[in-house]
């Protein structure tokens, strides 16, 4: 039993008609929980008030934005190296997935940002950050679509994820040394003590553990569609050549 | 490879070949930001290391699409794969060309557009060399990005989304040269790290130009 | 050395359309390949030249011994008949261009740009080129599209050179070419059967 089996579309879409229904649930369960007890049931920041909250939505977000890159970056060299259709297909299947996380986050960030700092927007270099890997994941879409032969769109998209992974990295050591920035520090961490007291911690865990089961969900049903609509258009050239 | 670089020198400065299009449009996006902004002498003085380097990157983002999609249309760029040439070199060959046929003019014209924009007197040598390290790897990047849409009907917005990203780092850090150069700052950290980013795209990208260029072959 | 071809097939657009297509071409022969539109000449020609990987099976002495011409000859409009030969030959690393211009009835034309000649005038200048390659095996695709008679036996008398001097050729052609020497290779048999695209398989 090999985690390649997995790359053969019929038995992906087997597992995971499975298992889709259960991460739904689990996802749905973890965002009411989290957010509910996080909105509710905390008490406000002493110095924030209560717009520290959306920090619910946002840090998660935030960190799927990125992980969603990660995811399809990996799913590209499984692309370029084992040449597996479900790895590319998966990788075209977060592309939106990832960006709508951006967006939330940049969103929501701004919603934060307008009463601490009092402006919806700085080129601060977090955020900047963001504005950017937005623009990669908007390339990375924009091409996918543009190549009929679904074979060189997954071979160029995957180079392209490659070489905007090592940009990515630039640009956000660029930015870091461009402009100094607003934004505060990382509030969670494992290691450090400074981070954000329990109170606030665990809520946080389970909506981080909430939008990491709905990525996993999205890019599980997406991926399946982007399956389906490859089977269909198969059957169909088969179809015209009988 | 000499040949291949001395034949797109020359049809670059034959009649339609684009030669001085990307300096033209350097030109306007220099003069309209005055009429955008204002005239403030002041104002311009500060911003004008910034605008010349958003000017030159635009003029290098116009020219791109025509490294690669007019040997693609003609079939030149099949026969040179069949040639004894690497496909690496021959990217290597396409983004030095369109370097010296557009970054290096945009090079020598920048002090000239500075002064329109009352550049201060310190900025001149720095805008020169930022630009000088920094529009290689525009073209270089450039080329990645001609490379991933050459045989595209529509390439040319696509281009300029893909490219746009990439060019962060080297506008960034190339701009930074310039505006510290120009505030008479100290400009070693930026510069290294523009150099280094330059420098790292020149070695490295060309192979991945190249590998795209051999699946839009196929 | 010889051009040896075994059990090729040739996909277009990952649907395979020749298989088990298997020829050799010594130096000093020449192989028409005959077959209806579509049927995968050109397909055949970019796999031979190395254009695209061949689906099934080998190809030996080809690679560096190939000097291919598609449909477009690769010709800059802006450049001189002059300018363009000599540019192929620098690539190819060779350097006269006479025997090409004159072979090909060049030489009057020789400083007008390229973007001035007349259909069969650029295609007998993409003919030239294959001339200064110095490469022995010419894959040659519907070469004599817009030529006149007359430039047809130009062209077949520079192919018949081209074979007296130990080289080979392979043209996928419909029209007789006046080229005592080829041997004509019907690809007809060689249709592959229905089959889904590659990139298809895995998803029926």
């Amino acid at each position: 039993m090999s985690i390649w089996e997995y790359a053969n579309p019929v038995k992906f879409i087997r597992t995971t008609d499975v298992v889709l229904p259960w991460i739904s649930v689990a996802a749905v369960l973890c965002l009411a929980t989290g957010l509910v007890w996080g909105f509710f049931f905390t008490p406000d920041d002493y110095r924030q008030g209560s717009t520290v909250k959306i920090f619910y939505l946002h840090v998660p977000a935030a960190m799927m934005a990125i992980n969603a890159w990660a995811m399809m970056l990996v799913a590209s060299l499984v692309w370029i190296v084992r040449r597996h259709h479900v790895s590319a297909l998966a990788a075209r299947a977060a592309a939106p997935v990832g960006a709508t996380f951006t967006v939330i986050a940049l969103a929501t960030g701004a919603l934060w940002g307008q009463p601490m700092w009092g402006t919806w927007w700085a080129w601060d270099p977090r955020l900047t950050s963001f504005l950017v890997l937005f623009l990669f994941y908007l390339g990375y879409m924009a091409l996918w679509s543009a190549i009929e032969n679904d074979d060189t769109a997954a071979d160029l998209t995957s180079i392209l994820c490659l070489v905007g992974s090592v940009f990515a990295i630039l640009s956000r050591y660029a930015v870091l040394f461009w402009n100094q920035g607003l934004h505060q520090g990382a509030s969670l961490s494992l290691d450090k003590q400074e981070n954000v007291s329990d109170i606030f911690w665990y809520p946080a865990l389970v909506c981080i553990a909430g939008f990491v089961l709905l990525f996993v969900a999205l890019v599980f049903l997406r991926t399946q569609t982007e399956i389906r609509a490859r089977r269909s258009r198969a059957l169909l050239a088969r179809e015209r050549q009988a | 490879m000499i040949a291949l670089l001395l034949r797109d020198l020359r049809l670059a400065v034959r009649a339609g070949g684009g030669f001085g299009l990307g300096l033209a449009f350097f030109l306007i996006v220099t003069v309209l930001v005055p009429f955008g902004v204002g005239p403030e002498t002041g104002l311009l003085s500060r911003i004008a290391p910034g605008v010349l380097w958003i000017g030159a990157l635009l003029a290098c983002l116009l020219s791109l699409d025509r490294i690669l999609a007019l040997d693609w249309e003609d079939g030149s760029l099949d026969l040179l794969a069949t040639a004894p040439l690497p496909m690496e070199g021959i990217v290597t060959v396409k983004a030095l060309a369109h370097w010296l046929t557009t970054g290096l003019p945009l090079v020598l014209a920048a002090p000239l557009l500075g002064v329109l924009l009352s550049l201060p007197p310190g900025g001149y040598l720095w805008v020169m060399v930022s630009l000088a390290v920094g529009t290689p790897a525009l073209s270089v990047i450039g080329t990645f990005g001609a490379a991933l849409t050459v045989g595209l009907k529509r390439g040319g917005l696509l281009l300029s989304l893909l490219v746009l990203p990439l060019y962060v780092p080297t506008l960034i850090f190339g701009a930074e040269v310039a505006r510290r150069g120009a505030e008479g700052l100290a400009v070693e950290t930026p510069l290294l790290m523009l150099g280094g980013v330059s420098a790292g795209v020149i070695a490295l990208l060309p192979f991945a130009s190249a590998a795209v260029l051999r699946i839009n072959l196929r | 050395m010889m051009l040896t071809v075994r059990d090729l097939a040739v996909s277009r657009g990952g649907v395979p359309v020749l298989e088990g297509v298997s020829f050799d071409l010594a130096p000093g022969r020449a192989l028409v390949l005959r077959g209806p539109n579509g049927c995968g000449k050109t397909t055949t020609l970019r796999t031979v030249a190395g254009l695209q990987p061949p689906f099934e099976g080998t190809i030996e002495g080809a690679g560096e011994r190939i000097a291919y011409a598609a449909h477009s000859d690769g010709l800059k409009s802006m450049l001189s008949v002059t300018e363009n030969l000599r540019f192929w030959a620098q690539v190819f690393g060779t350097t006269d261009i006479a025997p090409a211009l004159r072979d090909f009835d060049l030489e009057g034309l020789a400083d007008r740009l390229a973007g001035n000649l007349s259909a069969g005038q650029k295609r007998r200048l993409g003919l030239a080129r294959l001339m200064v390659t110095g490469r022995p095996v010419w894959v040659l695709d519907e070469p004599t599209v817009s030529l006149d008679t007359a430039s047809v036996a130009l062209f077949a008398a520079a192919v018949r050179r081209h074979l007296a001097e130990g080289g080979s050729a392979l043209i996928a052609t419909h029209i007789d070419l006046g080229i005592p020497e080829a041997e004509i290779f019907d690809m007809t048999p060689y249709k592959a059967a229905p089959r889904a695209a590659v990139q298809d398989e895995a998803f029926l």
